[in-house]
């Protein structure tokens, strides 16, 4: 599902001391399918921007379009928005409450009406999505869990709604690597799959070049930047001038690249670098 | 929604009525309710109405903001108005069905709301010109004579403390956790009572895990930092009568002693 942003404005508190300008003028265009990542510095208004494609926060001024319906209109069925566009929010674990997994998992679909049989389905699903075993945890309280598999739980009760365009603000900070990268996989594959819209919010480069299609980087509440994700992170100088930067293995090969290797710069991961180095130590010895 | 809540709230603008002495608002503020209790003839709510608005202006707060703060009381305010208008008996104005409005009713359920707007504006002044902290430090060392009689100042200031400084915290947390439920399809605001108050749940456990988690990790940090209560403590900011607290209390004691006595 394609997304459309025009003209977007947000002000926080408004008219008082505390105003803040979180959004400014912010034009964007999502195509159906892409796997985009939102990156920008602490405050740069990500989570802002991402609230608005579901409807949760109202623009003060501009255009959502979702699909071809601007849902900042007055007569849109909200329930009908947040079916299409699931959001798991910044630490998402803070908003478990019911008393088995199961049945937090299953609040969503059952809020969008769906029979219990395909609920029932859906949970399986999720759980099994986000490696959480389905018959030794359904029962359970979610807040007898670890945290990571609390953040879990939480997750699979938005992957649960299996909606078209999905959003991810940091679904991964405080969890240990392995978890991360189990959580990551499962939402690669999960893209491969159906196809949807992904947005993914993170602050490590790494986990972004290797999922992304395409970045947008905000700063202060505008897009500075937008691009293919290799071509985003081949400006090093300007994510580094607004406090980002670009993966590990990126900057090594633009290093390396500066020492007049023939080497390429815009690698992403060290799977292409690995290749790359030895494409290279290979012409070396043939020569 | 939330965001109209405005009690307790600190609007700093610098101006003198922000940098008086806690005691001293306070103790003007204290003036300024039992006068609003004492006087009964519109005459003086004028007067003070006047008194009011100077004060807001000296302040250099909006007047939009202090309109916006009145907003969640409007329906108390209006219910005021129209239980009296109803139930007093005396000469009768309109009627409607059975209910009648009379003039009487009418006089005293005005009177009555003017007396809750502007306690309201004058306690709302209160909390917008001084920041939570020194609030309580006023407090706290406005009961510190009642220490001898058993009264325990420190915790009860440490307590206010705390509370008024997570009012802001927990309205952030319940926006929050109502965004998380509305994004997984809840609905807050439509349906019958009961379905409405079931659609409560989902909120009000996160927010009361939080809250608890919240204050466990506060009392450990305090423990961790030694807190032990309020004997032998020391403060960094010391609070201090300048000359302008003298002036602003004779200004507020004089004024009301005229409308009372005139
Ligand atoms: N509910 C709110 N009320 C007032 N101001 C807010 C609110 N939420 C965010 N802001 C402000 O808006 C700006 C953008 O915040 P936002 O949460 O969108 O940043 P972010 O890019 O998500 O940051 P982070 O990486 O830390 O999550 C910040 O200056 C923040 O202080
Ligand atoms: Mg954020």
């Amino acid at each position: 599902m394609s997304i459309t942003i025009e003209n977007l404005t947000h002000i926080y508190n408004e008219g008082s001391p505390y105003q803040t300008n979180a959004l400014e003028d912010v034009n964007i265009e999502i195509k159906s399918g892409e796997f985009i990542g939102l990156i920008g510095h602490t405050g740069s208004g990500k989570s802002t921007l991402i609230q608005h494609i579901n409807g949760l926060l109202k623009p003060d001024k501009g255009k959502i379009i979702v699909e071809g319906m601007d849902i900042t209109r007055k007569d849109v069925k909200m329930t009908q928005v947040r079916k299409k566009v699931g959001l798991v929010f910044q630490y998402p674990e803070h908003q478990l409450f019911e008393e088995t997994v199961y049945k937090d998992i299953a609040f969503g679909p059952k809020n969008v009406g769906l029979d219990s049989e395909e609920i029932d389905n859906r949970v399986k699903e999720a759980m099994n999505l986000v490696k959480l075993p389905f018959e030794e945890l359904k029962e359970r309280s979610p807040f007898e869990l670890s945290g990571g598999q609390q953040r879990r739980v939480a997750i699979a009760g938005v992957l649960a709604m299996k909606p078209d365009i999905l959003i991810l603000d940091e679904p991964t900070a405080g969890l240990d690597p392995r978890g991360r990268d189990e959580i990551f996989e499962q939402i690669r594959l999960l893209h491969q799959k159906y196809k949807n819209t992904i947005i993914l919010v993170s602050h490590s480069m790494e986990d972004i070049a290797k999922l992304t299609d395409r970045i947008i980087v905000m700063h202060e509440g505008k897009v500075l930047l937008t691009g293919e994700t290799k071509a985003v992170f081949r400006e090093s100088k300007r994510l580094e001038a607004i406090g980002l930067g670009v993966p590990q293995i990126t900057k090594l090969m633009g290093i390396l690249a500066d020492k007049n290797i023939p080497l390429a710069r815009d690698i992403l991961t060290v799977e292409d670098a690995k290749i790359e180095i030895l494409k290279w130590l290979r012409g070396k010895k043939n020569a | 929604m939330l965001k109209d809540i405005t009690i307790g709230q600190h609007y700093p603008t610098g101006s003198v009525v922000h940098k008086l002495d806690p005691r001293t608002k306070i103790i003007a503020v204290f003036v300024f309710i039992i006068t609003l209790f004492l006087v009964d003839n519109f005459m003086a709510y004028g007067f003070v109405a006047v008194f009011v608005l100077l004060c807001i202006m000296i302040s250099k707060i909006p007047m939009k903001y202090i309109i916006k703060g009145l907003k969640p009381l409007t329906f108390i305010i209006l219910f005021t108005l129209m239980i009296n208008s109803f139930m007093i008996a005396g000469e009768i104005i309109i009627s409607i069905g059975p209910l009648s409005i009379t003039k009487e009713g009418l006089y005293q359920g005005s009177f009555m709301a003017v007396r809750l707007i502007m306690l309201v504006i004058g306690t709302s002044l209160l909390t917008l010109t001084t920041s939570p902290i020194t609030l309580t430090d006023g407090i706290e060392s406005l009961l510190n004579p009642l220490k001898k009689i058993g009264v325990p100042a420190h915790e009860l200031a440490m307590m206010m403390t705390i509370a008024l400084r997570f009012i802001p915290t927990l309205l952030e947390e319940t926006d929050k956790i109502m965004k998380a439920q509305m994004a997984r399809g809840a609905d807050f605001e439509s349906g019958s009572l009961i379905k409405r108050s079931k659609s409560l749940v989902p909120l009000l456990v996160p927010l009361f895990t939080s809250a608890f988690r919240r204050a466990d990790d506060l009392a450990m940090a305090m423990e961790a930092r030694c807190y032990r209560g309020g004997e032998g403590r020391t403060r960094m900011k010391q609070l201090k009568y300048y000359k302008r607290d003298f002036v602003a209390i004779v200004i507020v004691v004089s004024m009301f002693a005229i409308l009372y006595f005139s």
